[in-house]
């Protein structure tokens, strides 16, 4: 079990930031995000694009800022647990509380900081038939390793980036690869969109444009999928299932752990961005407050404020003084 | 003002009118009309929670841009109607359009 002072949710720009709030103040961070990576939307989402408003420059890169932040708190040595979704929340008798993943991680804290932005990224899902029964059976929603589709026939589903690069990846691992597309043009990404057409005139790739998979069949495990095109309704067997159309952000878990919640969002006291339960705290672009701006620099306001509060929860017996870093300095952190 | 309607997910017809010259896109409109709509990217063309059906006009609007397109591509359920809303911008192309909110 991993113990320390803060869990924050969610290793986006706010919660990156809380973690340098949090070390000036002396107190230890642990990051848990279901993203692989840090950053939250700066990374995943839009990191090529520009930012604008962020104090002191005049434009930034967003993976740039991700990566500035990272070094920002560098000194204060935080934990990260990635790619694991936090599933629950349990106070403990000793009044700290328990974090619990997807992947079984413990993270035991003295104070809880939800950074969790507009929730997890989780994977956008077709309307087909028998899809939930086959999960885990056949169907994912991602390529986490490609070795498992070696010697099999696999169904890609999308028209995005992802469809076309995994479609070329596994034609030379699968023994058969099929890609099912309800449109019949790839915009976004012409070359691979290219190769996936030289890779299905050569038979590598079963191409079927303007076609949906409706439904899924099979005993216990996928064994055949249900397409409709243009010429009607086709069975084709197939051992696996990949939907690839992107993700989509959910609040997830955390709409039942007894925060007040209005429109997806957690309500806070903008004294110090406390939620309804001690020692919770939210910030960032998953907090609502009347004059909410969801806007990275109004994030990194909101840690701010919360390190300053959530100081008594790790350190009850000392009392806090403000301090400027222009004075003292940043101290590095033991870890 | 600009006169559009949007159908409703029982099937009534809503009219709105918007002033001429005003600097929003559709999405946004749709959200200041109290319409339920996510729009978690805030109008960037990267979460297709605005995305709309255009039932009637669609045509005379500009049409979408590569990331749009794109994003439309990745949609489970999308077809020669649909658009972001956060792409569309409100001005008189939109006059006598009829949208219906998707999902």
């Amino acid at each position: 079990m991993i113990t320390t002072d803060i869990g924050i949710i969610g290793a986006g720009p706010a919660g990156l930031f809380a973690v340098f709030e949090a070390g000036l103040l002396k107190m230890h961070c642990h990051l848990i995000d279901s993203l692989p990576q840090v950053g939250g939307q700066l990374s995943e989402i839009y990191p090529q694009k520009p930012i604008y408003d962020i104090p002191g420059y005049p434009t930034v890169n967003a993976q740039q800022l991700a990566d500035k932040l990272m070094e920002q708190t560098a000194p204060f040595h935080p934990g990260f647990t990635l790619g694991e979704r936090v599933e629950t929340l349990q106070k403990l008798a000793d009044g700290t509380w328990l974090i619990s993943t997807s992947e079984g991680t413990e993270i035991n804290c003295k104070v809880v900081v939800i950074a969790g932005g507009l929730g997890c990224f989780e994977p956008r899902k077709p309307e087909v038939d028998r899809l939930a029964e086959f999960e885990g059976k056949g169907v994912s929603y991602a390529v986490r390793n490609p070795e498992q589709f070696r010697g099999r026939h696999v169904v890609l589903a999308g028209g995005g980036d992802s469809a076309l690069d995994w479609s070329i990846f596994l034609a030379d691992i699968a023994e058969r690869v099929t890609l099912v597309h309800r449109g019949d043009t790839f915009r976004g990404s012409p070359d691979a969109a290219e190769k996936v057409f030289e890779l299905a005139k050569i038979g590598k790739i079963d191409l079927y444009l303007k076609t949906r998979v409706v439904s899924l069949d099979g005993a216990g495990h996928l064994e055949a999928l249900c397409l409709v095109g243009p010429e009607g309704q086709s069975i084709i067997n197939a051992e696996h299932f990949v939907p690839l159309f992107g993700l989509s952000p959910k609040l997830g878990p955390i709409e039942n752990w007894g925060l007040a919640i209005d429109k997806s969002a957690i309500e806070v006291n903008t004294t110090d961005y406390s939620t309804n339960i001690e020692g919770i705290y939210a910030i960032g672009d998953i907090n609502i407050y009347p004059g909410k701006l969801k806007l990275i620099l109004c994030g990194f306001h909101e840690a701010a404020l919360m390190a300053q509060s959530a100081f008594k929860y790790v350190y009850p017996d000392q009392r806090l003084t403000f301090k400027y870093t222009t004075v003292y300095g940043i101290t590095e952190l033991q870890q | 003002m600009i006169n559009f309607i949007v159908e409703s997910h029982d099937g009534q017809h809503i009219p709105i009118s918007v002033p001429e010259g005003i600097s929003l896109n559709l999405m946004e409109v749709l959200k200041a009309s109290d319409y339920d709509i996510l729009a978690t990217c805030g109008g960037m063309a990267l979460c297709a929670t605005c995305m709309v059906q255009v039932l009637k006009g669609g045509q005379q609007l500009a049409s979408a841009l590569d990331q749009e397109l794109d994003m439309l591509d990745r949609m489970p359920a999308s077809d020669d109607k649909s658009r972001l809303s956060c792409q569309i911008a409100v001005n008189e192309q939109l006059e006598g359009c009829v949208f219906k909110i998707a999902g």
